[in-house]
């Protein structure tokens, strides 16, 4: 500790301003006016317009050879070509075919399953550890058996699809049954609602966020399931395109086949969306307004 | 007990004798006694844990794991200390839910407006603040037309100045419907006010009872009212200067 000698200053801030004015004052800007004028939707789709800029411009100047990847430019003409000729919208026609089917059938399995064991302690006991069992056999290794079971024709694929979206549609109804509020149950209960009342009004209601969740897993793994399948034996569909153009190194259709994978894949997030805006309005954490 | 079967000679809207609860064979209700005449407003005082809560799920029908004689009204109604409104129903749906037959909306509309709440009929509970909730919930449990109305600690959730208008309009709507009340609680001046019979629940019974005879509406500055606190509070066991001072 050093001792000066200089008399005690003040405790006043080392700057003082002139007497009796306040500290120095800094205007906060409202958050709104010191936003961009680029709305977000230009800003967001930026970043892949870009990418696919890149793409191109490797592709022209010879970089990226076309029997590697084609260009953007060839795929947007290949796929204008493929709706022109109607082999794509066929395709695409049989695979969504294929998907309804199979989704159907694994919405009606999967919640019919976890209503029984998410409803009855009886239907617990039976169904819970098959299901919980037969859900670690990677359905895909199904392939060979079903093709010995149904042949080549649409039932294996169906099946396929059938059986990977079961699972996560089980387990998230199954969860959603058992994860209602039992507050509400008893509240329920108090306000005079017979069994079936309370599963109508309180369960039901009450598991719909949980299915949602499930139908949103299976829908993914739905189209997981149906480039699986259709890579077996088809001879129609998107798969069976993309597996003829892998024998004639057309990666351009290849790529065609993809973008028109991952566009089905958001056009059923979309309506999953869509569902979960009017069925989940209700709830205190939705913001997808 | 089969010497209980036959009914109370006077009127009553709550008759429980020798009522004993058991959790893993601790009794928290232990040969329990508790008459409620129809139309008696009765508040049930005690420290946490004292199984008051217990009892009036017991009088509720929630808790059949009883043993003794308890006889209540057909027409009962619950008010939790928690609102329970269902989140996915409109609060209008939410007053009829249970009701029989195929309650009209009106019917729903016509209890709300009594809670102050007739605006707010087709809004999402989500939207609903604490106290609009909690008088929500009211409104389900008077649109039965209930004998017996139990709350369970209704206001405990709702902050100083919603809970002061709560308790009035409990008070009113018990005054003009005419129906018994228990009230679970734990605030002693919420009792005083409200009750005409404050009870004390210790050691699995009745412990205390007090009645109070001042008028409506009653003044929390009253010099007997004070009394009255003080008294309850020292039965709960706290000190009355301490409580004084506050």
């Amino acid at each position: 500790m050093s001792i000066s000698h200089a008399p005690p200053t003040p405790s006043k801030p080392a700057v003082s301003p002139a007497e009796g004015s306040g500290p120095e004052l800094q205007p906060l800007v409202p958050a709104s006016s010191r936003r961009t004028r680029v709305p977000r939707w230009l800003r967001r789709t930026s970043g892949p317009v870009l990418l696919l800029a890149l793409w191109q411009l490797l592709s022209s100047t010879g970089v990226l050879a076309s029997d590697i990847l084609a260009s953007p430019g060839r795929i947007a003409r290949v796929a204008g070509d493929m709706v022109a000729d109607g082999s794509l919208p066929a395709a695409m026609g049989t695979s969504l075919q294929r998907v309804a089917a199979g989704l159907l059938l694994g919405l009606v399995v999967g919640t019919g399953l976890a209503l029984l064991s998410g409803l009855f302690r009886i239907g617990e006991d039976l169904v819970d550890a098959p299901v919980q069992m037969l859900r670690t056999v990677p359905f895909v290794g199904l392939v060979p058996l079903f093709i010995i079971w149904f042949g080549i024709g649409e039932a294996p694929k169906v099946a396929i699809i059938t059986l990977g979206v079961t699972f996560p549609l089980y387990l998230n109804v199954y969860a959603g049954i058992r994860g209602v509020d039992a507050q509400l149950i008893e509240a329920g209960e108090s306000l005079g609602l017979s069994r079936r009342g309370l599963v109508r009004h309180v369960v039901l209601p009450g598991a719909l966020p949980g299915a949602m969740t499930g139908l949103r897993y299976s829908l993914g793994i739905a189209w997981l399931a149906l480039v699986f399948a259709e890579q077996v034996n088809a001879d129609s569909g998107i798969g069976f395109l993309m597996v003829q153009a892998r024998d004639f190194l057309r990666t351009d259709v290849i790529v065609v086949c993809l973008v028109v994978y991952a566009f089905l894949g958001l056009l059923a997030d979309f309506i999953v969306r869509s569902l979960e805006r009017l069925l989940l309005q209700w709830r205190p954490t939705f913001t997808g307004r | 007990m089969a010497t209980d079967v036959h009914r109370p000679v006077t009127p009553q809207a709550v008759h429980v004798q020798g009522l004993t609860r058991s959790f893993d064979g601790r009794a928290v209700i232990d040969d329990l006694r508790l008459d409620v005449r129809p139309g008696e407003f009765v508040a049930l005082l005690g420290r946490s844990g004292c199984g008051k809560s217990t009892l009036l799920r017991i009088l509720a029908g929630l808790d059949r794991e009883i043993e003794g004689t308890v006889l209540v009204p057909r027409r009962k109604a619950v008010a939790f200390q928690s609102p329970r409104l269902m989140p996915w129903k409109k609060v209008w749906r939410n007053v009829v839910l249970g009701l029989p037959g195929r309650p009209e909306r009106a019917v729903a509309e016509r209890a709300l407006h009594e809670v102050g709440l007739g605006h707010r009929s087709t809004a999402w509970p989500k939207t609903l603040s604490g106290g609009e909730a909690q008088r929500a919930s009211l409104a389900r449990a008077l649109v039965r037309e209930p004998d017996l109305l139990l709350l369970d600690e209704p206001f405990g959730a709702l902050d100083a100045l919603t809970r002061l208008k709560a308790q009035r309009l409990v008070g009113e709507l018990w005054q003009r419907r005419g129906c018994a009340v228990l009230l679970v609680t734990h605030d002693v001046e919420e009792a005083v006010l409200l009750a005409d019979r404050v009870l004390v629940m210790d050691g699995g019974v009745i412990a205390h009872e007090q009645r109070v005879d001042l008028d409506r509406p009653r003044d929390i500055t009253d010099p007997r009212f004070a009394a009255l606190r003080a008294g309850l509070l020292e039965r709960l066991g706290v000190e009355a200067t301490a409580a004084d001072a506050a």
